[in-house]
């Protein structure tokens, strides 16, 4: 096998291209998280509801996105979604980075349907009696809830979320197939310049592992700094 | 839409096959089912690797996982496509390759699932089954291994829901599964992508939304009957 030379793809315009690619795996995961997190939150509150409709349409959301793969996600979301948008509304789709406006519409989708469900499950397993208690002692709705109920919450639901924070930074190298230039179809385009597939793949794994064991040591940070305490 | 389908549905099911290598709904579950079956007992040994009482078998295959979660499949992908032919010295072909890098994803991912399926076998029936006498293999292959593996049916059941969402990613290597045939279908009919993509989408809910209700019936079933019995009678 031929010798190995990481500074090709580590100098000039190859560590360019990685690093543009990188930059912008970081940004749809930090925009997609954002938005997610509150659609997640009101998908979830929807399920919990005692009005059936809500419920209904909570759980179709979930259930309908979950059981769709990513890929076909963002196949319909980039190839399909524009013909259904009004003229205007498509020149300006193409006009402002369609790949990287679908990938982020296509991964908050997957990623809320996924976050919905995690807080949906937390929020459940903080007994109801604890609630109760709270009010009996006189405290009211809503110091109940920010002093005995969310603290409870946020202990089971955040580990999960941090999973899922972990899912969505591997997902986003599956927007490639639409051509978000992100790290993974970065990768690919140095490989197809450089020849070099063991170094531009090794560079490339190296910065999906960093950020993936960034989050994870986070997590065990997390579960370490505030373990569910049993009630 | 029913043109559509008449023209390319066939295609949609089972590729150019019988002309051609098999494609198509048929390839994604033919491959989804066969990936499932051999990263079982990668997963199964994987965990007992990380469940050893020798650091030197513990520590690498712990590190291992951990690589291996933290890579998008997509990147495991793209090593099979690349280093597979380097390694074997001959061409590999998509389904091989796509089989290869899904076998070892899932294997990982199988692994932490057997390993809580094993610890959540109380200590007391390895204990028991070695104070009568069985060696340590006997103790696993007769009595934690069905017990664990009973346990864990439905979450076998979401993992092949996974992995059958997880074929899809073989689009990118020109792997001839749904997805792919698909956007050829849409690439010749132009003017449908709607119906083209909306149908993928429904193809692929069908199928997983019905086996996760198989799981969730399992499961229901499973918390229904006692731990101990059946295991104890076969």
């Amino acid at each position: 096998m031929a010798q190995f030379d990481f500074s090709i793809v580590t100098t000039g315009e190859f560590r360019g291209w990685l690093v543009s690619g990188f930059l912008l795996s970081l940004r749809l995961t930090c925009i997609t998280w954002i938005l997610s997190l509150p659609i997640a939150t009101a998908i979830a509150l929807c399920r919990l509801s005692s009005v059936a409709m809500l419920r209904g349409a909570g759980a179709v959301f979930v259930e309908g996105i979950r059981n769709i793969p990513l890929l076909v996600h963002l196949l319909f979301w980039y190839f399909a979604m524009p013909e259904l948008l009004p003229e205007t509304a498509r020149t300006w789709l193409y006009d402002h980075g369609a790949e990287s406006i679908c990938a982020v519409i296509a991964l908050t989708f997957y990623t809320s349907s996924y976050m919905a469900e995690d807080i949906r499950s937390g929020i459940r397993a903080v007994p109801a009696t604890q609630l109760e208690a709270a009010r009996a002692l006189g405290f009211g709705y809503l110091a109940s809830m920010r002093r005995v109920v969310l603290p409870q919450a946020v202990r089971i639901v955040v580990p999960p979320l941090i999973s899922q924070t972990l899912n969505l930074w591997k997902n986003t190298s599956i927007t490639t197939v639409i051509g978000t230039a992100e790290l993974m179809y970065q990768a690919q385009r140095v490989e197809t310049a450089s020849f070099r597939g063991v170094e531009t793949f090794g560079v490339t794994t190296l910065a999906y592992l960093s950020v993936s064991l960034v989050i994870t040591a986070l997590a065990l940070w997390f579960h370490h700094r505030f373990p569910v305490r049993a009630t | 839409m029913i043109d559509l389908l008449k023209t390319y549905g066939l295609y949609f099911l089972v590729g150019q096959f019988p002309q051609g290598p098999l494609g198509g709904l048929a390839l994604t579950i033919l491959l989804g089912l066969a990936a499932l079956l051999l990263a079982l007992p990668l997963g199964i040994l994987l965990a007992l690797a990380r469940l050893s009482r020798r650091r030197l078998l513990r520590w690498p295959v712990t590190a291992v996982i951990y690589v291996v979660r933290g890579t998008p499949l997509l990147m495991v992908i793209f090593w099979a496509y690349f280093f597979l032919p380097v390694l074997t010295g001959q061409k590999t072909g998509q389904v091989t390759t796509m089989l290869a890098a899904l076998v070892l994803f899932n294997g990982a991912y199988l692994a932490e699932v057997v390993r809580a399926g094993i610890q959540g076998i109380p200590r007391g029936q390895t204990e028991a089954a070695r104070s009568l006498g069985l060696g340590y293999a006997l103790t696993l292959r007769r009595i934690v291994l069905p017990q664990a593996l009973r346990n864990m049916l439905p979450s076998l059941v979401n993992q092949f829901v996974t992995t059958l969402k997880e074929t899809s990613l073989g689009y990118i290597i020109g792997l001839q599964e749904v997805a792919f045939i698909a956007s050829q279908v849409n690439s010749q009919v132009l003017v449908h992508p709607v119906a083209v993509y909306g149908t993928l989408a429904l193809t692929f809910f069908a199928l997983c939304f019905g086996l996760s209700r198989v799981a969730y019936a399992l499961e229901k079933r499973l918390a229904r009957r006692p731990l101990e019995l059946p295991v104890l009678l076969s």
